[in-house]
């Protein structure tokens, strides 16, 4: 069988085709956004215990920190 | 089971597609049921790497018909008596319970899983930013107490991580409030580029300060879109960023009397 490389080790070049600069005044960079958006447009790298479900650690974690919706990028079935 | 489970919260939930899609890799260990020879295993294995056909396993969410699935590598870790320790990188939607099944099978002495834990999912690793929910509770407490934000961002991650993996188009200032409107994004608007995008991949916008403004799909090519002037390069799918971050800049028709 040949070998298919992992998504993952793929290497982008960035290509330019203009140049043109950001006004600091509008937006900001994702690791410095402000509370509440950091956490609205947050993702936590959760290292799942075994045990409880996939459903039952996201409901968990809405409400330890008190958000509305949370979901979870792939089960880890049980 | 154990390992990385990526948790979207409130608006960056709309990301979560791009996980499903996305790679995983587990480590798992596999129980053999009978004594196998070391070299016999590793030609097994080999055979298990690449594409490979699977039916899902009775208890799978998803109906049982053969599927194919790449298998990025089987690595041989350890071998304890007739207990193996494999790190498999796969395609979602791969299930590493019937690929242990399945290899039992081709060596004819059976074969099960016995334990698994995920270590990837897309860009998602175990490293120094994966939590444990004792973590996230600690975190958040002292962020309560202290109100030091850097307790929250120890550990959560801005949703412009989970894209990672997926190619980048990078936009102009000007053309970004257009995007949050839903408008489609033309070659004017763009700054900058991933090599390797064709036409209908699934590709991020971003600002020029590395904010997520949508998930869109490629009509052309990395090649074509450095050489047009004008017209759609990618259409939106799912816009991220609120309308009115940026200014808007374009033009309105006048109302007619």
């Amino acid at each position: 069988m040949p070998r298919i490389p992992a998504p993952w080790t793929i290497k982008r070049e960035l290509l330019i085709k203009s140049e043109s600069e950001t006004d600091p005044n509008f937006g900001c960079k994702p690791e410095e956004r402000p509370y509440p958006d950091l956490i609205r447009y947050g993702v936590i790298n959760l290292d799942k215990p075994p045990g409880p479900s996939s459903h039952e650690i996201v409901a968990w974690v809405r409400r330890i920190l008190g958000v509305k919706h949370a979901g979870h990028g792939g089960t880890l079935e049980a | 089971m154990s390992g990385v489970l990526p948790i979207a919260l409130e608006e960056a939930t709309k990301t979560i597609q791009v996980l499903l899609e996305s790679g995983k890799e587990y480590v798992c260990i596999m129980r053999l049921h009978s004594d196998v020879p070391e070299d016999h295993l590793k030609e097994v294995l080999m055979e298990f790497e690449g594409k490979i056909y699977q039916r899902p396993p009775a208890r799978a969410s998803v109906k049982r018909r053969v599927r194919v699935r790449r298998v990025y590598y089987i690595d041989l870790l350890e071998i304890e008596g007739r207990d193996v320790l494999l790190r498999i990188g796969c395609q979602a939607g791969t299930y590493v319970r019937k690929i242990c099944h399945d290899i039992g099978e081709v060596l004819g002495c059976g074969a099960h899983m016995q334990e698994l834990r995920r270590t990837r999912s897309g860009p998602f690793t175990e490293d120094e930013k994966s939590v444990t929910l004792h973590d996230i509770v600690y975190l958040y407490g002292r962020w309560q107490e202290t109100g030091d934000l850097e307790y929250l961002r120890r550990f959560i991650l801005p949703m412009e991580e989970t894209l990672k993996l997926i190619p980048k188009i990078y936009v102009r200032d000007s053309a970004v409030d257009a995007l949050c409107h839903g408008a489609h994004l033309t070659a004017p608007g763009v700054v900058s580029l991933e090599a390797g995008i064709n036409k209908g991949s699934m590709v991020a916008l971003l600002t020029l300060k590395g904010e997520a403004i949508s998930l869109a799909t490629a009509t052309a090519t990395t090649k074509e879109i450095l050489q047009m002037n004008h017209g759609i390069v990618a259409i939106n799918n799912r816009v991220l960023m609120p309308r009115g971050t940026y200014p808007k800049m374009w033009r309105t028709r006048q109302k007619r009397p």
